[in-house]
């Protein structure tokens, strides 16, 4: 009898409602919690349209994964390439008539919400690979024409994403493709030579990089060479992390935070601004609530019957992961400063609707799990 | 038909969970990275970001130091400061430096030339030091900068403190000066260096100089928080500068302006000095100028006019002045010669108004002559025939030795003036070095009237005076009041002791007293008598009380009969130029001498007779005689000194309770 309702389907809401992922849905709420807090912080302790609406977002798209939590792991199994094939289109809207800020053609404006596409493309790779994946087989896979499709549908998101110019989108689109092709079973040895081969054409790349692109990439080999230029954020960053110490200066007195000093406080540097608040041990918490939502993500795609869950679950945990560490490592001075918000925490309504649909996919995933996928 | 689907699903599942597995292993890896990276920053570098962070946020303004006032014995006010309003603009932290300047020059109506002076400066400093757009707003220009600030960022109103004199040219001389601290000032006193503030005045000259250290205070601090952009959030602290030290002088200002209204349009020089405790009660140099004019940077048309004047208003006569004594000096020969045993008190020459010596003529003041006279009467009359005798006797080097004892050819402050000088008495040593001839005979003769090589300052002649005045006794001179100096009456009382062991001593083996040796001791001398026998010092001061207040005395028209005031003194008439045959048969009227040319007058005198107290010197500079143009001065000044004698004694009464 299980085996049949696991087959049609036919699971009452309770038996859903039961089923979803709570240790994940209340790691995401703390998130959502401490990036608003966060959020206040960057305001300089008021309730200013930053924070405002930030909150309001986590609000609507929580509840928006909640409910798409429900849909059928089929539903996304079958959508996967016209999701990608939706995105990729957004994209190349973006490149047409998209909003420039900042040097930078990144937005559609669809009327009621500035969508990011790039960063939805971050999950729509995921989806659509692990659509390709489901079906194919594991002796076909590294056969020629198995790998041309892939770098396909990887290298067109991308080169849309670096003209608009977004590098570090771009790069992070190409570590989450990169990573699901991996898992997928491309031999090894392909990313060797892609990886050789990347190498001999850095120069001709670096040819191709705007100006600001490589005194970024020079700034992270040598901050102090201009500290109130290109090194500034590094350092001022650093500076901030440093100071916090073991507990932190405490919330809402963040020097660095709140006379300035710090810069993209609400988006990509949402983290020192709270490591410099909250110190190490608060660092070392939202370090462990990150790792407990990937661990959680980890472990629903091992349930998994259907090979299209499990290889996004997989996918995701992972793309979430590279983002998480990018992130960090660029702010801790690690890698050099490159556009990459902190998923969940970071300002931004485009990231933080793709994370929630990935944590939804990952949700049907769970409620689903018994499900088999033709 | 399930994805995959038989060996091979089985075989893709296990290289996605394979795989999956090596992920996992490196995300704790990488994981463990960033969680090392944080400690590093946050627990083991924590210290240095802290500090870098402090460095970001915190900055310190430095107040300029407010300056120690000068008070004079009375404790009037004669240096102070007053609060000014300043704009200054730091040209780094300006966005547009051109448009603030122009606005500024509109709301503040700068002229053009001024406009160019401050664009030029700009140009000279680095871009990181403050620009002092003006150091003295009006009130109204204040208000004004105020109320347009918010579109003003970069000019900053301050509110400062400024040297003020109040009592304008009446101190110049003996405070000296502030004026902006120059790059030398800034080398040379490490002081100045380590409060230095944009626009602090610092001491140029005189005393302002001298106790410039302690005079300078210390910096207040303002520290405030910023922002990345520089503004100010808020303040964390505010460390209250301390104020420099206040020096108060032994000068009396009442006297002191009396001097300056005697010498008004005149060139010279008063003095008066306390002749037991040495404080100096005035010392004005004339022609003035008023010192304010120098905190704001001298105008061009000022500085041209204190410039050009003849009369040099620069110079500090009182301490800087070299001049040949003239008669002033004839106290001091007959008192060397008396000492020496050259001559005695019953000694005559008989003045035919002039005297043949090596094959030279040497002229009385006197055409006529004044007869037989002896030494007291040649002293009252100012005799020049018997001093050419007394000094053939007396010789150059003998007259050196009492003429330095007495304060001559020595600074009298010495240290307090940078500028002071310390004269000349020639000895026939002297000359053999400086000028490499040997003495010549004749030139103690016009020595010993006070020509010739001889050159003083009027303060020497005032402590000459002062310590003949006393009974013959060391003093100190000072111009900074201590209460825990010596009183009155304990230099009194030193005095008569020493005078008593001298007397002992004398009696004892009837030696004479080294003088070489004597000269050596002279710091360590204080009160110890300066004679040796003291009868000589007495008659040479009764000869003086002659010579005021005896008919035929040269300052006999000067005198004053009520024994309150009655003082006793000398006159004096330096000549400048060597009088000629043809000018001594002309005998011309002063007005009918070029300014250049004429005389100098000098006058000291110490007063009252009975039990003196003061002592003082007049100098006016080509004022013709010493009895016409020096003395009169002398018995004006008497007056005010002597009334203001109970006052001043009831002052420092009152400062001495106050222990």
């Amino acid at each position: 009898m299980f085996k049949e309702t696991a087959l049609s389907g036919q699971t009452t809401f309770f038996q859903k409602l039961r089923s979803l992922d709570y240790i994940l849905l209340v790691c995401i709420l703390i998130l959502g919690v401490i990036s608003s807090f966060a959020m206040y912080a960057t305001d300089g302790g008021e309730l200013l349209y930053h924070t405002k609406s930030h909150v309001l977002r986590f609000i609507i798209f929580f509840i928006m994964m909640f409910v798409l939590s429900f849909l059928n792991i089929r539903f996304w199994h079958a959508t996967g390439y016209l999701f990608y094939i939706m995105v990729l289109g957004l994209l190349i809207w973006a490149s047409l008539y998209g909003i420039t800020a900042s040097g930078s053609q990144r937005w559609v404006d669809l009327y009621f919400i500035n969508l990011q596409p790039s960063e939805l493309m971050k999950i729509a790779i995921i989806v659509c690979f692990a659509k390709f994946y489901h079906r194919a087989k594991i002796n076909q896979i590294n056969h020629f024409k198995n790998l041309l499709v892939p770098m396909m549908i990887l290298i067109l998101p991308i080169l849309l994403v670096v003209s608009q110019p977004d590098l570090g989108t771009s790069i992070l689109i190409a570590l989450s493709g990169i990573i699901v092709l991996w898992l997928a079973g491309i031999n090894l040895k392909y990313f060797i030579y892609s990886g050789l081969f990347l190498l001999i054409s850095l120069p001709f790349v670096i040819a191709f990089l705007k100006p600001y692109q490589k005194l970024r990439i020079l700034t992270f080999f040598n901050p102090d060479k201009d500290p109130l230029g290109a090194g500034y954020q590094i350092i001022q960053s650093k500076i901030a992390i440093g100071s916090g110490g073991l507990t932190g200066k405490g919330f809402l007195k963040g020097t660095q935070g709140y006379l300035e000093f710090l810069p993209e406080k609400h988006t990509d540097f949402i983290f020192t601004l709270f490591s410099e608040e909250h110190g190490f041990i608060g660092s070392l918490a939202l370090l462990f609530i990150y790792g407990v939502i990937i661990y959680r993500i980890i472990d629903i795609g091992k349930n998994a019957r259907s090979f299209f869950g499990k290889l996004f679950c997989f996918g995701f945990a992972s793309s979430i992961f590279v983002f998480i560490t990018v992130n960090m490592s660029m702010v801790l001075g690690l890698l050099p400063i490159v556009g990459s918000p902190l998923p969940i925490m970071s300002y931004g309504g485009s990231s933080m609707l793709a994370t929630m649909i990935g944590f939804s996919i990952v949700m049907s995933t769970k409620i689903y799990q018994k499900q088999l996928i033709a | 038909m399930f994805g995959g689907g038989g060996d091979s699903g089985y075989k893709k599942l296990s290289t996605v969970n394979r795989r999956m597995f090596i992920m996992t292993a490196a995300k704790l890896v990488i994981f463990g990275g960033i969680i090392t990276r944080l400690f590093s920053l946050q627990i083991n570098e924590n210290k240095k970001y802290l500090t870098l962070s402090d460095k970001n946020r915190l900055r310190e303004w430095r107040l300029p130091p407010v300056r120690g006032d000068f008070e004079d014995f009375f404790g009037n006010k004669i240096a102070s400061n007053l609060k000014v309003y300043q704009l200054h603009v730091v040209p780094e932290q300006v966005e547009d430096f051109r448009y603030l300047m122009i606005r500024l020059r509109d709301i503040l109506d700068i002229d053009s030339k001024t406009f160019k002076k401050i664009l030029k400066k700009r140009n000279q400093q680095k871009s990181w030091e403050t620009l002092i757009i003006s150091e003295n707003l009006s009130w109204d220009q204040f208000a004004k900068i105020n109320f347009y600030l918010h579109e003003l960022s970069g000019a900053k109103p301050v509110l400062s403190v400024a040297r003020n004199y109040p009592y304008n040219e009446k101190f110049t001389h003996l405070l000296g000066y502030v004026a902006q601290a120059s790059e030398k000032d800034l080398i040379e006193n490490e002081v100045i260096k380590k409060s230095h503030v944009p626009g602090l005045r610092v001491g140029k000259i005189g005393l302002e100089k001298t106790y410039e250290n302690q005079l300078i205070g210390s910096n207040g601090i303002q520290r405030y928080e910023v922002n990345a952009y520089g503004k100010r959030i808020n303040q964390i602290d505010f460390v209250e500068g301390k104020k420099g030290t206040n020096i108060k002088l032994t000068v009396d200002t009442e006297i002191q302006a009396q001097c300056n209204e005697l010498l008004k349009d005149k060139a010279g020089s008063i003095c008066v000095m306390d002749i037991y405790t040495g404080e100096l009660i005035a010392m004005h140099s004339s022609p003035s100028f008023d010192p304010n004019l120098f905190l704001y940077g001298i105008s061009h048309d000022n500085w041209n006019e204190i410039l050009n004047n003849p009369k040099k208003p620069l110079i500090n006569r009182s301490i800087q002045g070299l001049y040949p004594p003239g008669s002033t000096i004839k106290p001091i020969v007959a008192l060397s010669a008396l000492e020496n045993d050259v001559i005695s008190t019953k000694f005559k020459v008989n003045c035919t108004g002039k005297t043949e010596m090596y094959g030279q003529t040497y002229h009385c003041w006197k055409d006529t002559g004044h007869g037989i006279v002896n030494l007291r009467d040649a002293l009252k009359v100012s005799c020049d025939t018997f001093f050419y005798e007394m000094s053939r006797r007396l010789g150059v080097d003998r007259l050196n030795l009492t003429a330095k004892k007495f304060g001559l050819g020595e600074k009298v402050f010495n240290g307090t003036y940078n500028e002071e000088k310390k004269g000349l008495i020639p000895s026939t040593q002297w000359k053999k070095n400086a000028l490499g001839r040997g003495w010549v005979l004749g030139e103690t003769l016009i020595t010993g009237i006070g020509q010739g090589y001889m050159q003083t300052t009027p303060l020497q002649l005032c402590l000459m005076t002062a310590q003949l005045a006393n009974g013959g006794f060391k003093i100190k001179p000072k111009i900074i009041y201590d209460k825990k100096s010596d009183t009155y009456e304990k230099i009194k009382y030193e005095m008569e002791k020493n005078r008593i062991e001298l007397l002992s001593d004398f009696q004892q083996d009837d030696a004479l007293v080294d003088f070489s040796l004597e000269r050596k001791k002279r710091d360590t001398d204080l009160y110890k008598p300066l004679y040796r026998n003291q009868e000589n010092v007495k008659f040479v001061l009764e000869a003086m009380f002659a010579s005021t207040n005896e008919v035929r005395g040269t300052s006999y028209s000067s005198r004053i009969s009520d024994k309150k005031y009655q003082f006793a003194g000398k006159t004096g008439t330096s000549q400048v130029k060597k009088i000629t045959e043809i000018q001594r048969e002309l005998d011309l009227d002063i007005s009918q001498i070029p300014y250049e040319e004429r005389d100098h007058a000098l006058f000291v005198a110490f007063g009252p007779y009975i039990n003196p107290r003061y002592a003082l010197s007049v100098f006016v500079e080509h004022g013709g005689a010493g009895s016409s143009a020096a003395a009169p001065l002398a018995k004006k000044l008497f007056k005010t000194i002597v009334d203001r004698h109970e006052e001043r004694e009831k002052i420092r009464e009152k400062s001495l309770m106050e222990i």
